[in-house]
């Protein structure tokens, strides 16, 4: 009875506007085994953020490159849950049939939507569902977090570095542990510092935060957050600045250290040509700096020699596949064993770590 | 010099065509916009008529988007009536969304007493919400404007401790999610569109609320207190209690929004169910003349603005701030109308 009052409904609707069922074919996406890519990217801000937007944009441009790549469109600031149900929906319909969802909250609008278009590829980052049509990718950008944690460790000479984190996910949680083991590796006195702002674009709030850490003696400022606000807080200040997603060092050049930062066009160059040939099948990829997904900026004038030497020696062991950031023994910081000696979390319990290190000073909101 | 006057006698031919002609010149003036970005400005405009009204998924989209857009616009709309300005209608769809979502997780019913369940808690939510700003005008005269506004902040507040503390989804990965509601208690959906029962139950409101304002005399009521309540009160309407009583009522139709958008569309409780329409709601009632039939008619024009706007993007890679211009200048052209319609222009000499 509902589906028919809705129909008399819709189709007076459609009466009053004119339109005719033909237009209801072009929902079809023609059947795609691999010869032209459409490409579209769904991006949570503007690709101007100077970040996480921007880092997938710089992706985006390379994979552009492809010779067989016919079409690359982006939209921007797209909300994440429902909203973006119907923005995907459309990039679907329009005949893209390669599409990224470059957000978390992307990860039920892409499933439901792949759902509806079985031949369009869909690739959602940082998600954990999967289907026949949708890949997930991220990078163990953990890894250069850990060498980034490494320099400011050298770097304080207050022992006190501040961490700008968005939300306490796995995800930020993850960077903030990996950091302060690289801290606390070449620095066992120094702690850090973590502000939660509960966003990941809000420039003024990424400012507050960080300021609120240099007023406590933070000497190092690094973020895990969109835009380069809580660097140029620190450099304000007078405090070393440790970035994230690309490289700011002209953004703030008198407090730059280094980044740990993003190569997407590595990762969305190969997706494109999978699909390209044909052989492009769902996976879940985790790439770390093996695969060149994440990597460091180079390190600025103001990280000594001694120290960048260290710190290169570190990246080409974990380059070379011998990961053992997450290895213990680890504590938490309550006290309790989080990692055994002799034991290395699985990529299932990174995944999904909920605890912060031993050396952290705050903790993860309830 | 400039003055402005007010019009004594408007005229009809005029207010009519008022508001078209004003779009015109926004579309012609976004238009040069777009020509300077190097967009061909027919393109663009055809390109959004099609995402929003071409076929019958951009047509269930729309309609989705002008479903909050009529409950909120409802809700504000009945308080103008009464010359009562409640701003706060994005923080009572919001306590709506929350009521809605208590019953669905926590309530133990299931099915169709879910369903009734959901929409009274939202209903009654969003009501009570409101009447605190109702409650404290109709008392002690505490502007309501202010009070509504500033509520729209704890509401949110609100949604976001439920999401990150009590009613986190233990499975969500720390991420700020309720679990999805079982889908026997959401709204049934328009084939494999995402349209559903929500618009009925909007246009269903729509009808109430018409004959509730116009043809009774509650409706005739708070139509005087709104015009003179000196003369309200001297006719020994109770002005307090009807106060309280149309927040209530304004408030509940946010709630109901929330409702629809957990129960029809987002499937849980999340932060930015709303995407700021309780605020578009104001404009919605404005333009609608403060009437229930306006406010239909106007929320859908709205949300074909907003859902288009999508194509510009897509299709003519135009940056999403050029999208919420354009949006902005539509609707400063047509405020602008309105003030043409109720003033003149005229312009003297000197300065007696």
């Amino acid at each position: 009875m509902k589906k028919i009052v809705m129909s008399a409904i819709l189709a007076s609707f459609l009466l009053l506007f004119g339109c005719s069922k033909k237009k209801e074919e072009e929902v079809k996406v023609p059947a795609d085994t691999g010869k032209e890519i459409k490409a579209a990217f769904v991006y949570v801000g503007p690709v101007g953020d100077g970040g996480w937007t921007f880092a997938h944009d710089l992706g985006r441009q390379v994979m552009a490159k492809l010779p067989y790549v016919k079409d690359v469109t982006f939209i921007e600031s797209v909300p994440e849950g429902a909203e973006s149900t119907r923005i995907i929906t459309s990039l679907a319909q329009k005949g893209y049939n390669l599409i990224f969802t470059t957000s978390f909250g992307y990860m039920d609008p892409t499933i439901e939507v792949a759902s509806k278009f079985p031949d369009v590829v869909f690739m959602h980052c940082s998600g954990y569902k999967a289907a026949e049509n949708v890949g997930t990718y991220f990078g163990r950008i953990y890894q250069p977090r850990y060498l980034s944690g490494m320099v400011a460790g050298k770097m304080t000479k207050t022992n006190i570095i501040g961490y700008v984190a968005a939300f306490p996910i796995p995800e930020v949680i993850r960077g903030i542990n990996a950091f302060t083991l690289g801290v606390r590796s070449v620095n066992p006195d120094a702690v850090v510092k973590v502000v939660w702002t509960q966003t990941w674009f809000d420039p003024a709030k990424e400012r507050d935060a960080a300021d609120s850490l240099l007023d406590v003696k933070a000497d190092v400022i690094t973020m895990h957050q969109d835009t380069p606000a809580p660097l140029q807080a620190a450099e304000k200040r007078g405090a070393y600045a440790i970035g994230y997603n690309s490289d700011m060092a002209a953004q703030v050049p008198g407090a730059w250290l280094t980044a740990p930062i993003w190569n997407w066009g590595s990762i969305y160059t190969q997706v494109a040509e999978q699909v390209h040939n044909g052989t492009w099948k769902s996976e879940q990829l985790w790439y770390g700096l093996e695969h060149n997904l994440v990597d460091m900026a180079p390190m600025s004038k103001l990280v000594p020699e001694d120290v960048q030497a260290l710190v290169n020696e570190k990246k080409a062991q974990l380059a070379s596949g011998n990961d053992d950031i997450f290895t213990g023994p680890i504590k938490d910081n309550k006290g309790n064993v989080a990692v055994e000696e002799g034991k290395s979390l699985t990529d299932a319990e990174k995944l999904s770590m909920n605890f912060l290190v031993e050396g952290v000073q705050g903790s993860i909101p309830e | 010099m400039i003055r402005f006057e007010k019009r004594k006698d408007i005229s009809k031919y005029f207010a009519m065509t008022a508001p078209f002609v004003s779009v015109l010149l926004a579309l012609t003036t976004a238009g040069c916009i777009m020509l300077f970005a190097g967009v061909n400005p027919l393109k663009a405009y055809m390109g959004m008529f099609h995402e929003s009204l071409g076929s019958v998924y951009g047509i269930t989209e729309t309609l989705v988007k002008a479903t909050p857009l009529i409950f909120t616009g409802l809700g504000v709309s009945v308080a103008f009536r009464m010359k009562i300005w409640n701003i706060g209608a994005d923080g009572q769809l919001y306590m709506g969304a929350i009521g809605a979502s208590w019953v669905a997780l926590f309530s133990g019913l299931t099915g169709f007493a879910a369903m009734i369940g959901m929409f009274l808690a939202a209903a009654f939510c969003g009501g009570l919400w409101a009447s605190v700003a109702g409650f404290l005008k109709a008392k002690v005269r505490v502007n309501e404007i202010i009070v509504t506004l500033l509520m729209n902040y704890i509401a949110a507040a609100w949604v976001s401790y439920l999401v990150y503390g009590p009613w986190k989804d233990p499975k969500g990965f720390n991420f700020p999610i309720t679990q999805r509601f079982s889908p026997d208690i959401m709204l049934s959906h328009f084939m494999t569109y995402r349209l559903n029962t929500g618009f009925l139950l909007a246009v269903a409101l729509v009808i109430i609320l018409y004959i509730l304002v116009e043809k009774t005399i509650w409706g005739y009521e708070i139509k005087v207190i709104g015009d003179n309540p000196n003369a309200a009160k001297y006719a020994g309407i109770k002005i307090d209690r009807s106060i309280i009583g149309v927040m209530f009522l304004s408030g509940a139709l946010a709630g109901i929004a929330g409702y629809v958008e957990v129960a029809g569309v987002q499937g849980r409780l999340q932060e930015g169910i709303s995407q700021g329409y309780g605020y578009t709601a104001i404009i919605v009632a404005w333009l609608a003349g403060r009437s229930a039939i306006g406010v239909l008619i106007v929320s859908v024009i709205m949300a074909v603005i907003l859902v288009g706007g999508d194509s510009l993007q897509i299709l003519m890679q135009l940056p999403v701030a050029f999208v919420n211009m354009f949006q902005g200048l539509i609707l400063f052209f047509i405020l602008a109308s309105d003030f043409f319609i109720h003033n003149k222009i005229s312009i003297r000499r000197s300065g007696k």
